[in-house]
């Protein structure tokens, strides 16, 4: 089975294939076998304690999410038996009178994930489809090191330009524009603060768009050439072969791709904690301020007394480790039903 | 397609053609336009206030003139050092286990438990690190916010390792067994050096990644005003710095920010680069 990705590689693993049967009797193999015998009981030995070693490792991977689980359960537990259930349902956020409730934060995590992903869905697969079948292939190594570096900045930095740069140009130039025209659906009115919900989702859109783009791009390359061929002597156009042979064959990568970008958006921090406005209510408009799970903790943990607090807010975390963790493995599923499953050994 | 049926096509066609690969075409375009736009302030804003003073100095009490973020480019770089150690490690270890041995269910097992650490939110992993460590320790400390971006890189190696030692053609493997040499001596001297470069390119994709993580730090490193160079105690890091100096009310704070973004930018962009040389130079050494 041939791998998907591409980026050069696929050639390379002959040659050194073709210099290491050139020196059978190992002199020259790159000095790497010594020519001493081995004892095969020492060697045993050596094997097992070899692969305890990385089994270790790989255990090691599944005891720390295993702590991640048990500390978030075990740290929420005071909060969890105080409001149980309500917890989820109630728009009370009183420190004072320890009373907690999740629901605006739930709500301004969604929603501000969902407003990234109208915006950056479009522009991604666009992106993608634009690199692997459209672009020429001189400036198709630029580009895709371009949106690459997207995914390189920072996310504090995002906040800082989000801070100075996006929220007075929203401010200024974007929602005074949304109200006029787009004012009567009641999701563009109030005042304009530039900070706000529509901040926050314009720039997680920005930082989940190489995501999204870089996962379609290998979804998109995995579809046989031959189903482009075929659509195009049928007499396709070029729109229509892509409309037709690959976005249909890639729908459900894409899709995974979308709900990658998702668990990305859902879990992000500081960027949102800069321009969200951080006011725990639930306002139909995207002008207003709003707050997110992950943004509550970053704000508030630190500066939390009362145990009570402090559970309600770890107990927030919890609800974000199930959220991502639900979005990632019903992404991971669809992405890897498309592309691979297990990594495939390349043939030899 | 440029063929001779090419001028049969009718007018609706040919024009749905043009607009949508138009758009596709702007889509590419509009996707650049932020990175140009960001990369533009922050060396604009940046470059204001980039000098020795910044490189050499700790901060000045907040809305005084002068001071520098040495400590914190000194703390970011010795939590990314002490990162490293834990993540890099744990995270080739497991690589190995998946590319090795874990060509079966118990593999899958831990190949989906990396996938999971891969999506957990990096506040989650902080407030993780501050139950395990800080708890413990009863202190903010440089350890416990290492032990958070260590746990950070561990999956990104991984599946990076696992990637490129599977390019590693079986019949490499079968030689050096052939030859009589031990399984884990053939891992380790014949499968792990032909893919090193493979391997170094995943550690510092893992570095980029992590290096400007913030919330992770919140309530580990925690940040620290002057110098600190003990595993034991809180630390100034870059991206910390940078977000205390952003919701400063002072202009000179708002300078210093970007200073600061300028240069935490420039190491992570220059390890991206420096990971895309080696990878372009082939990911396989022994091809070279």
């Amino acid at each position: 089975m041939p791998r998907p990705r591409t980026s050069g590689n696929s050639r390379q693993p002959e040659q050194p294939e073709a210099s290491q049967a050139g020196s059978p009797r190992s002199e020259q193999g790159p000095g790497l076998v010594s020519r001493r015998r081995f004892d095969s009981k020492e060697s045993k030995a050596a094997d097992a304690g070899f692969k305890a070693l990385v089994v270790f490792c790989a255990l090691a991977v599944i005891a720390v999410v295993g702590l991640i689980l048990f500390e978030l359960l075990s740290q929420s537990r005071l909060s969890m038996s105080k409001f149980g259930l309500k917890f989820l349902t109630k728009q009370i956020w009183d420190p004072v009178a320890e009373d907690f409730g999740a629901l605006p934060f739930i709500y301004g995590t969604l929603v501000s994930s969902l407003v990234a992903l109208v915006l950056a869905v479009p522009l991604s697969v666009g992106t993608a489809l634009f690199l692997t079948e459209i672009c020429p292939r001189r400036i198709r190594g630029i580009l895709a090191l371009l949106v690459e570096l997207l995914a390189a900045i920072p996310s504090v930095i995002y906040g800082l330009w989000g801070i100075f740069v996006l929220a007075p140009f929203l401010r200024r130039s974007i929602q005074p524009f949304l109200a006029k025209y787009l004012g009567w659906t009641g999701l563009f009115t109030g005042p304009k603060y530039g900070i706000g919900m529509l901040a926050a989702g314009v720039i997680l859109a920005i930082m989940i768009l190489p995501i999204i783009a870089s996962i379609t791009r290998e979804v998109v390359m995995a579809v046989p050439r031959n189903q482009r061929e075929a659509a195009l002597a049928l007499g396709a156009t070029t729109w229509e072969m892509l409309r037709m042979s690959v976005l249909r064959n890639a729908r459900g990568g894409i899709l995974g791709a979308v709900i990658l970008g998702l668990g990305r958006a859902l879990g992000e921090t500081m960027a949102v904690t800069m321009v969200i406005g951080n006011r725990p209510e639930i306002a139909k408009s995207l002008f207003a301020p709003g707050y997110t799970l992950a943004s509550v903790i970053a704000n508030e943990f630190t500066e939390a007394v009362g145990n009570v607090y402090l559970s309600a807010l770890v107990e927030m975390a919890l609800i974000l480790f199930v959220l991502t963790l639900i979005v990632n493995a019903l992404a991971g599923l669809l992405v890897w039903s498309i592309t691979r499953g297990m990594p495939s050994r390349t043939l030899a | 397609m440029r063929n001779a049926a090419s001028n049969k096509i009718s007018v609706r066609r040919r024009l749905a053609n043009a607009l949508a690969l138009g758009a596709i075409g702007l889509a590419a375009l509009v996707v650049t336009i932020p990175l140009f736009l960001i990369l533009g302030t922050v060396i604009h804003n940046g470059l204001s206030e980039l000098n020795w003073n910044f490189l050499t100095q700790i901060p000045k009490p907040p809305g005084e003139e002068g001071g520098g973020m040495a400590n914190a480019i000194v703390g970011s770089l010795m939590l990314l050092g002490v990162a490293s150690l834990i993540g890099v490690p744990l995270g080739i270890g497991a690589g190995v286990y998946l590319a090795e041995y874990g060509r079966n269910v118990r593999g899958n097992v831990v190949r989906f438990t990396c996938d999971v650490l891969n999506g957990v939110p990096s506040i989650v992993i902080g407030l993780t690190a501050y139950a395990l460590v800080v708890l413990t320790q009863k202190h903010f400390s440089l350890l416990a916010g290492s032990v958070a971006l260590g746990i950070m890189m561990i999956p990104t190696i991984s599946r990076t390792t696992e990637e490129v030692l599977l390019l590693v053609p079986q019949s490499i493997r079968e030689a050096a067994l052939g030859l009589g040499i031990p399984h884990w001596r053939t891992i380790v001297s014949v499968v792990l050096r032909t893919a090193s470069s493979g391997i170094v390119t995943s550690i510092m994709l893992a570095f980029a990644r992590v290096a400007g993580e913030t919330a992770p730090l919140m309530f580990t490193a925690f940040g620290n005003q002057y110098w600190n160079l003990n595993l034991n105690q809180p630390t100034a890091a870059l991206p910390l710095q940078i977000f205390a100096y952003a919701v400063m009310p002072y202009d000179q704070a708002h300078r210093q920010a970007w200073t600061g973004a300028l240069v935490l930018i420039s190491i992570i962009m220059i390890t991206v680069i420096v990971f895309r040389f080696i990878a372009g130079r082939g990911v396989m050494k022994g091809a070279d």
